[in-house]
């Protein structure tokens, strides 16, 4: 059993929990992930770690209620507790100095950008940031992210707080103002992360995405996440989940998270999933 | 011939769930024997003084012994003899390809059918555990070492089962939510029920071994962590064959394509077939074509069935006699209607506009000249394609090791296949380090991990000891 020592709402539908997980905080690093169940008839799903205090032996978890498991999650409180939590997952981020690095965020997707942002910031890189939400009441970690980033860019679709329009529109006015740009790491809805790497495609600048497919067993054991990345077929659990965006097929991706459509119709985050 | 009358030259049948309704439970099919039959099938034993049976059983039973008390019907002591040698009765009476292995071997198998080893291990262990988990009796005290115990499957539950009699104190690591590896995830319900494994992991918990899940060794501790910062002395790798292989055939991306890990894992581990009452989904077609010959592909197309789909296709490329699923099971699937598709290979799934799966394209085969297996060899038909309507695809076509702990152990060797490299006894070329069972061998059965997982017990006791005397 895993204790939520602090679960708190970070915007409308947009939770925080800090799990006790002392063998996954001991050796987490930026970019991996981890699998919970809730409890027994619960399913197994993975969720990046958006911050861990290795003193304390805890892992932060920021998930949006959009399924049935979220959902349920949503409902829990601080001092409840989660049935299993298993990792540290995948492979973590490639850290060096690398020049100048901008980290995108769009949506819950700022959540795992941040220990990246913040684990590039700590290696002597220069960040930029871009986060994006619809709007500034579902903008998340604004302060986390400025804490880590020598420039901070906020776009929301109706324009409530930053600039209004896209997060690649940053992205293109630097490309276009002759930023050098040694990677670029984005992280949020799959139009998101394709719409970045064909902004970048033309100009030849590294770019990496963090997939985050349908898995059960989160170990290379069910080949359930599997993606075409350069024309080869990858598990995002463990060769992953960052990849090269512009090698990514992000058609196949986005049919692949459709698979339970049907069935996620059965089930209205009430518990009726899952008693 | 005893007492004047002639034995009968056939096994006692074991019944079975009628295959019409079997084919729409998950419950057990096979029903086991009754005492009076189990004592009479235990009377066709014919207490050979050498004993063939036993060079045929991985972990060497006593067979004759336990059958002896069979017929006389002290199932107490029956079942404390097959303890001796076997942590897993339950479990290996159920799902050992005894054929294959001690009932081969046996005499009365020269002459009609052997005697039903298999069916009267399952028949004791049952009875021993009588609805309930009973207790072994406690270790010792007293702790002669501490030894790591790396994935939950049957050669590790062995590892760990052994060296807690013994008296060291054991941590079983396990990636997963519940120790039990392939007999949890992989064996479906109808023909493991998850109770029996339960109840066998259970038993490892009162003799002392502690279970951490939820552990990814290599992710979660490495190897060398566990040896030099957790104190352990000795460090067992169990972790089996759980990568699964691909066709690499065009269009297995599609969704409705599975590999029989994950397929079998919704199923078996998350009971997708309760759902919406669990809630794991599993997505299932009217027609659905499993790629394969094996014992998992059986699994995956009895499942399938169970899981409602109207009909089901094995897929395989070579005839029936090649088949390496025990006959066993290609009987039970046959018998509950599985179509059997053989001398046929896919060579692409075909998709609809939305990215489903619509169809299996096949080519069909004919046998040649024997291949460095032995077996056979299968080749295209030319222009003989054709593709079959399903809506699902399983492919079952083996599983591989997983690299998570090769990659992070630096010392211990790995074959081309990945495989750990370890000898007879469990060494690997790590010192400390032992491994058994599918993650050296490759897949193969639950018995010869746990053989493999026996001998490395003895190997990893003779380490330590000899480690603390020097």
């Amino acid at each position: 059993m895993y204790k939520i020592i602090k679960a708190e709402e970070l915007s409308a539908g947009v939770q925080s929990f800090i799990v006790e997980a002392p063998l996954v905080a001991r050796k987490c690093q930026a970019g991996q992930f981890i699998i919970l169940r809730i409890d027994e008839a619960g399913e197994r799903i993975p969720l990046t770690i958006a911050d861990y205090d290795r003193e304390k032996g805890t892992i932060q978890l920021i998930f949006q209620e959009v399924g049935d498991t979220t959902k349920q999650m949503g409902k829990l409180k601080t001092g409840d507790y989660l049935l299993d939590v298993a990792g540290p997952l995948g492979k973590a981020t490639e850290v060096e100095n690398f020049g100048t690095v901008v980290c995108i965020g769009g949506g819950i997707g700022v959540a795992p950008v941040y220990p990246i942002a913040r684990a590039y910031k700590n290696a002597g890189n220069r960040v930029i940031s871009i986060i994006g939400a619809r709007n500034a009441d579902l903008l998340i970690m604004e302060k986390e992210m400025r804490s880590v980033s020598d420039e901070l860019f906020i776009t929301t679709d109706d324009g409530s707080a930053g600039h209004k329009g896209l997060v690649v529109d940053p992205l293109k006015d630097m490309i276009a103002a002759g930023e050098k740009i040694a990677r670029v790491m984005a992280i949020g809805p799959m139009v998101m992360m394709r719409g970045v790497a064909e902004v970048t495609r033309p100009h030849g600048i590294h770019t990496l995405v963090s997939l985050n497919p349908i898995m059960v067993d989160g170990t290379g054991m069910c080949g359930g996440c599997r993606c075409s990345v350069g024309g080869e077929t990858k598990f995002a659990c463990v060769d992953g989940p960052e990849f090269d965006g512009h090698q990514v097929d992000f058609n196949g991706l986005m049919s692949r998270a459709r698979m339970y459509h049907t069935q996620e119709r059965q089930c209205k985050g009430d518990g009726s999933c899952h008693k | 011939m005893q007492g004047g009358r002639i034995m009968s030259q056939v096994k006692h049948k074991m019944p079975e769930q009628d295959a019409q309704v079997r084919r729409h439970n998950f419950n057990e099919v096979a029903l086991g024997y009754d005492a009076e039959t189990a004592k009479a099938e235990a009377a066709r034993c014919l207490q050979c003084k050498h004993a063939p049976c036993r060079k045929g059983c991985p972990v060497e039973i006593d067979i004759p012994a336990f059958i002896q008390q069979v017929k006389d019907g002290d199932f107490v002591a029956a079942n404390s003899i097959i303890r001796d040698y076997n942590n897993l009765p339950a479990v290996c009476g159920r799902v050992c390809p005894q054929e294959d292995q001690c009932e081969k071997l046996c005499i009365r198998g020269i002459k009609g059918e052997p005697v039903g080893i298999g069916r009267l291990e399952r028949f004791v262990a049952d009875f021993s555990l009588g609805g309930t988990c009973p207790l072994p009796p406690p270790p010792p005290e007293v702790k002669i070492g501490k030894v790591a115990v790396i994935g939950g499957g049957p050669a590790s539950l062995t590892v760990a089962g052994d060296l807690a009699r013994m008296g060291y104190q054991i941590t079983l690591f396990e990636a997963l939510h519940t120790a039990g590896g392939v007999l949890m995830y992989g064996i479906p319900e109808f023909r493991l029920p998850k109770d029996i494994v339960k109840c066998e992991i259970e038993t490892l918990k009162y003799l002392g071994v502690e279970v951490v899940v939820n552990a990814v060794i290599g992710k979660t501790f490495t190897v060398d962590e566990l040896m030099q910062e957790e104190g352990y002395d000795a460090v067992f790798i169990g972790t089996g064959a759980g990568l699964p292989h691909f066709m690499k055939m065009p269009g297995e991306n599609l969704n409705g394509v599975y590999s029989a890990n994950e397929f079998l894992t919704r199923v078996n581990l998350m009971k997708a077939y309760k759902f919406p009452e669990t809630a794991t989904p599993v997505q299932i077609g009217r027609n659905v074509a499993v790629v394969g010959g094996g014992n998992v592909a059986m699994d995956s197309a009895r499942t399938a069935l169970r899981l409602g789909a109207e009909n089901v296709y094995i897929v395989y490329r070579r005839s029936r006699d090649e088949m390496p699923a025990r006959a066993e099971e290609v009987e039970h699937a046959h018998e509950e209607g599985v179509i059997f598709q053989l001398l046929t290979n896919p060579v692409q799934v075909v998709g609809d506009e939305n990215g489903w799966v619509k169809g299996l394209e096949c080519v069909q085969m004919e046998l040649g000249e024997p291949d460095a297996s032995g077996r056979r060899r299968p080749m295209e038909k030319p222009d003989s394609n054709f593709v079959l309507d399903v809506e699902t695809v399983v492919i079952a076509i083996g599983q591989g090791p997983n690299p998570l702990i090769q990659d992070t152990t630096p010392g211990m060797d790995t074959n081309k296949h990945g495989n750990i490299v370890a000898d007879d006894d469990g060494k690997t070329t790590k010192e400390g380090v032992f491994a058994g069972g599918d993650i050296v061998t490759g897949a193969a059965t639950v018995i010869l991990a746990m053989g493999a997982g026996k001998k490395a017990a003895a190997s990893i006791h003779a380490y330590v000891q000899h480690k603390k005397q020097g």
